[in-house]
Formats: C-alpha cells, sequence, structure tokens
C-alpha cells in the first residue's frame, strides 16, 4: 500500500476487513465436506424463523395494538407472529444444543458462543415484553406475576411491566433494534472463521 | 491452539471441500419455514382470552369486588403492604441478608392505595349525590382509631357476605359511612366508571395501567382466573398459556425453582425461602445465565461434548475410513495432499 | 383452543399437553437430524481448500 495513506484508518479497516471477512467468506460457494448434517440446518432456520417474526411484527406495529382485536386479518398475523415466535425459540435451541455437542465454541470460537448466549438472553426479553404488549388476559396476568421479581431485583421503578406503553416501544424498536445488530454480529462471526472442525480423536485442546 | 488471528485459508489447510449454495440455503429456509408458520397459524390461530375490566370484575364477583375495596381503605391489600417501589412500608421488600435492590431506590411509583382506589373516585361519584358526599364527611372526620373499628368490623362482617338484588349484604352492625360507600363504589365499578377513572387518572392520553392492574391484582376474582388456566407461580405458570396453546417452555428452569425448596418453604436454606422467591431465583438465572455464556471456559462443562458420542453421529463423515479424521489407514489421502498454489 | 389445556402431573413436574408436545417434538427432531442421512455431501467431489 502507498506510504502515503498509511495512516488511513479508512484503509485500516478496508484492510482488516479484506483479511477477515473476504467477500469469498462473507457469501462462500465452497464449505467443508463434514458440514454435512442436518445439525447444522437450525441456524439458518432460526433465521428464517426470525425473519418471519419480524414481517409479521412489522404488519402488527403498523395497524396498531389493538388492530389484531378487532380484525380477522389482524388476527392471523397475530397468529403468525405467535408460531413464528415458538418456532424462532424452538429452533434456536436446537441449535444451541447442537454447537454444545458439537463444541462450536473451540479453535477461536468462544465469542461466537458467547454473543449467541447474549441473544438467547436479549430474545427472552424480546418476547416477555411481546406478551405484555397483547393487551388481554395474559399481558394482565403476566405483568402482574412478573413485577415482583422486577421489584425484587430492584428494577421494577425503572421497568414498569404494568406500564403498557413502555413495553410496547421497547418491543416494537430497541429491542428489534438490539436482537438484529447481535444476530448479525453472530452470523458475521461465524462467516470470518468458518464453520469449526469436528473434534479431533486425539483430543486436541479446546 | 488454533488462534483466532488464523485465516480460512490456514484453517482449512487439506480440508476437502465441497459446493455449497448459501443463498439458496437460506431463501429455501425462509420458504419452508414461511409455509410451515403460515399453516399453523391459519389453522390453529393464537390464544387470546379478554381481558378482565373491574366493571366485569364488580359484576361477577362483587363481594370479592368489595372485600377488596375495603382492605385497600384499610391498607391490608398485598399492593397497600408492598413497599418500594409503590409506598413506604416499613421492612416489606424482599432482602437475602443485607442485599435488598427493591429498598435502593424508594417510592418511585406512588400509589396511595385508600385515597387512589377508593376516596377519590368515591369523591368524583358525590358531585351528584350528597348522601354520599355526607358519608364521606362522616368517614374523613373521623378518627383514625373509629375508622380502624368500622373497618375490622366491616371486614369481618364481609367473610359472610351475600349478594342481594346485586348489592352486597352483610350482617347488621356498626360500620359507619363503610356500607353506603362501598355500595356507591361498587355501583361506579359495575358501570365502568372505575376503570375510566384508575386508567385515565385525570388525564387524556394514558398508556400506563399500573394502577388498575394493581387493584385487580389484589382481589381473589382475577387470581381464580388465572389458576384455573394454570398461570400462577406456583403452577409452574411462567411457561404457560391461555387456552390449549404452548407457553413459553424456554422458561422452564426459571420457573422450575418457585416448585421446589428452598423457595417453597418458609424457612428455607442459606437466607433463601419464599418470602425472597423472586430475589433469590432472579441472582440464580443471573448466575446460570453467566456460567452458560462461560462454558468454553469451564472445564468438565466444555469437555462433555468430547465425552459423549453425539458428535461422532454428526461428524460420521469425518470419522469415517475414507473421511480426513487424523489417526486413519495410511490408504485413506493424507491431509495436505492437494492443496493448489494460492491464486 | 380456547378452553384450558388438560395437564399432566408427574412428582413435581406439571406440564401442559401443548408445552410437552413441543419438548418431546424438539428432542424427536434433533435426533432425527443426527440421524438422517445428508444428501450429496459430496464423496465423489474433489474440490480442495484454497
Amino acid at each position: 500500500m502507498s506510504a502515503r495513506n498509511s495512516g488511513s484508518w479508512t484503509l485500516r479497516v478496508r484492510q482488516a476487513m479484506d483479511r477477515h471477512l473476504p467477500m469469498d467468506h462473507l457469501l462462500p460457494d465452497r464449505q467443508p465436506y463434514y458440514v454435512g448434517s442436518w445439525v447444522y440446518v437450525f441456524g439458518v432456520i432460526t433465521i428464517a424463523a426470525l425473519a418471519w417474526v419480524i414481517v409479521s411484527g412489522v404488519v402488527l406495529s403498523f395497524f396498531g395494538p389493538q388492530w389484531w382485536h378487532d380484525s380477522s386479518v389482524g388476527r392471523f398475523f397475530n397468529s403468525l407472529h405467535f408460531w413464528s415466535v415458538q418456532l424462532f425459540f424452538i429452533f434456536m435451541v436446537l441449535h444451541l444444543w447442537g454447537q454444545y455437542f458439537m463444541a462450536g465454541w473451540r479453535n477461536g470460537r468462544a465469542a461466537t458462543w458467547m454473543i449467541g448466549v447474549v441473544i438467547f438472553g436479549i430474545s427472552i426479553l424480546t418476547a416477555f415484553t411481546g406478551y405484555l404488549s397483547q393487551q388481554n388476559f395474559d399481558a394482565q396476568f403476566i405483568a402482574l406475576n412478573a413485577k415482583d421479581a422486577m421489584n425484587g431485583a430492584g428494577i421494577g421503578a425503572f421497568f414498569n411491566v404494568l406500564n403498557f406503553g413502555q413495553m410496547y416501544g421497547l418491543h416494537v424498536m430497541l429491542l428489534p433494534i438490539g436482537v438484529t445488530f447481535l444476530v448479525v454480529a453472530h452470523i458475521v462471526m461465524v462467516r470470518a472463521r468458518g464453520v469449526v472442525k469436528p473434534i479431533d480423536p486425539e483430543g486436541a485442546r479446546p | 491452539m488454533k488462534s483466532m488471528g488464523q485465516t480460512q485459508e490456514e484453517y482449512y489447510r487439506g480440508v476437502r471441500m465441497v459446493p455449497y449454495d448459501l443463498l439458496k440455503e437460506l431463501l429455501l429456509a425462509v420458504a419452508g419455514v414461511g409455509v410451515l408458520a403460515i399453516l399453523v397459524a391459519a389453522f390453529l390461530s393464537s390464544p387470546n382470552v379478554a381481558p378482565v375490566t373491574i366493571a366485569t370484575w364488580s359484576q361477577t364477583d362483587p363481594v370479592d369486588f368489595v372485600t377488596t375495596a375495603t382492605g385497600e381503605l384499610a391498607g391490608t391489600t398485598t399492593s397497600a403492604g408492598y413497599g418500594a417501589p409503590y409506598n413506604t412500608t416499613p421492612d416489606a421488600y424482599q432482602h437475602w441478608g443485607p442485599f435488598a435492590p427493591q429498598a435502593w431506590f424508594g417510592v418511585r411509583i406512588p400509589i396511595d392505595s385508600a385515597n387512589a382506589y377508593v376516596i377519590d373516585p368515591l369523591k368524583h361519584a358525590a358531585f351528584t349525590n350528597s348522601t354520599l358526599g355526607a358519608s364521606l364527611s362522616q368517614w374523613q372526620t373521623a378518627t383514625p382509631d373509629q375508622q380502624a373499628a368500622w373497618l375490622d368490623a366491616y371486614t369481618k362482617a364481609l367473610a359472610a357476605a351475600t349478594v342481594k338484588d346485586g348489592n352486597v349484604t352483610v350482617a347488621s352492625g356498626d360500620y359507619g359511612p363503610l356500607s353506603l360507600m362501598m355500595s356507591n363504589l361498587l355501583g361506579v365499578a359495575q358501570t365502568g366508571g372505575l376503570d375510566g377513572l384508575l386508567a385515565i387518572n385525570g388525564r387524556f392520553y394514558q398508556t400506563d395501567y399500573t394502577q388498575p392492574l394493581l387493584f385487580m391484582g389484589d382481589g381473589g376474582y382475577f387470581a381464580g382466573l388465572a389458576a384455573n388456566e394454570h398461570l400462577s407461580g406456583d403452577l409452574w405458570g411462567m411457561m404457560n398459556e391461555t387456552g390449549t396453546y404452548p407457553g413459553q417452555t424456554w422458561l422452564w428452569l426459571y420457573t422450575m425453582w418457585y416448585q421446589v425448596p428452598p423457595f417453597t418453604s418458609d424457612t428455607g436454606f442459606l437466607g433463601l425461602n419464599a418470602g425472597n422467591a423472586d430475589l433469590g431465583i432472579v441472582l440464580l438465572m443471573t448466575v446460570l445465565t453467566f456460567l452458560l455464556a462461560l462454558v468454553p471456559f469451564i472445564p468438565i462443562l466444555r469437555d462433555i461434548p468430547r465425552w459423549l458420542p453425539i458428535h461422532r453421529l454428526i461428524w460420521r463423515a469425518y470419522y469415517a475410513p475414507n473421511g480426513q479424521a487424523p489417526g486413519r489407514p495410511a490408504s485413506v489421502k493424507p491431509l495436505g495432499a492437494s492443496v493448489p498454489p494460492a491464486p | 383452543m380456547e378452553s384450558p389445556a388438560t395437564y399432566l402431573h408427574w412428582g413435581f413436574i406439571l406440564i401442559s399437553w401443548p408445552n410437552l408436545l413441543v419438548i418431546l417434538g424438539m428432542l424427536v427432531v434433533f435426533a432425527i437430524a443426527l440421524v438422517a442421512p445428508f444428501p450429496n455431501h459430496g464423496e465423489a467431489d474433489d474440490v480442495s481448500a484454497k
């Protein structure tokens, strides 16, 4: 590289990206032959379920939180959102089981695993605020019951589960942004390092 | 140990690669999951039990409503004696030894139960009702001891109350203005007025339901409906859903702790018991979540995958005789055999 | 679907049939994913690492 531009941050970032995440790693058309098990699809179908959660969620948020109570089309989109969330958690946990039994954190991939656990936690929080936003009996009871855990932990005054406006705002904007950002980071990390090799029979250390 | 600095070229040197279409796989996944979700949504719909209102509560179980309202006035309900963040009730906070985060931030969501749920709504109703106005005056000018005596007598009488022509009837006794106050409050509630007053609180726009929810939560009617649907905390409620629908199965471990000692007993263990179960379980689950995140660094937990044969199923091609696992017979293509020079 | 679910009570475990179905279903799907043959993992392909 030209010495005259060697202090450039932009150049350094681009060079780092070229080194760690070149296009043919981001969008590969080859993969190791050992990635030949159905267990490997759990990750991508989790992403697929998340896509449907977001799409159905966008439709619901466009028409407002009361819509699905009054409209049969709205009820369908609520159902789509409900079942996509179920599928999202089912596939995510299957993906977690698979990655655990494959010890997917080996060879420098500990951060990928940790981000995955954070995604799990933030997803639970997102789903929780979603259940609180339903404006039905379930939402009422969840709010009344959960407030004790929040208050006991000292955060109930700042995270008031009985405050629909606060929970709804967190659910439709702040938390989905968090989940999406973390999922993108998780995928980038997987693409940058590639799929971890099988556990070596000779017992290489993780 | 392979470091993070290693490039994929170095990491995969000698590994046999096969064609792979990432975008096709992604689109197939989105289409497949979409079809599944749409079909299940169309055929099974989703749970939606209508919310309880103070109106339906007071119409369906007027005795429970009046008992709860009397308790709010007396300060004996759960919310009236809750402590932070709703009010300053001494020693009413969950703590584990000296650790008491509930008490750290004080009263940040002030709820004055007696005024919010009884006196203020009745003042509104007394605007066109001078008899009620007189009762309210009688109540507010009485001494605290006199009020306590009336409340005590009325509460005891309510235990055997009956409903006659929509009115809550108790045995005769000296309850002061309480009977009239409560029968008026019941009337306001049954017409929906209390839902409005408690939610709106004098404003126009409102999205915070703290007040009406706490009031309903203090009653037995709401709790009974929840128990019917197995939503209560002692019935693994956190993972359950109304109707015949799956709930939040991922919360199984969180809700499990509420069903087992020490969180089910009053004596408990190491200072953790039923009284501070919420705090104790939040701490426990926080620790367990951290442990899950740190599995790559925890001995035994990170070694279990190596000990179990599950990975041998997943990677059976690799461990097969013509696979590329190290230690295979020499007849197998050795590692690094056909690596072409880098372009 | 709107009436409350029936529950299985086994010792201290109390679980709804829908939830049990989801969990058992997950175990079955995981087991199938472990053993089901994966198409075309390219035994015949001899495409080397770069």
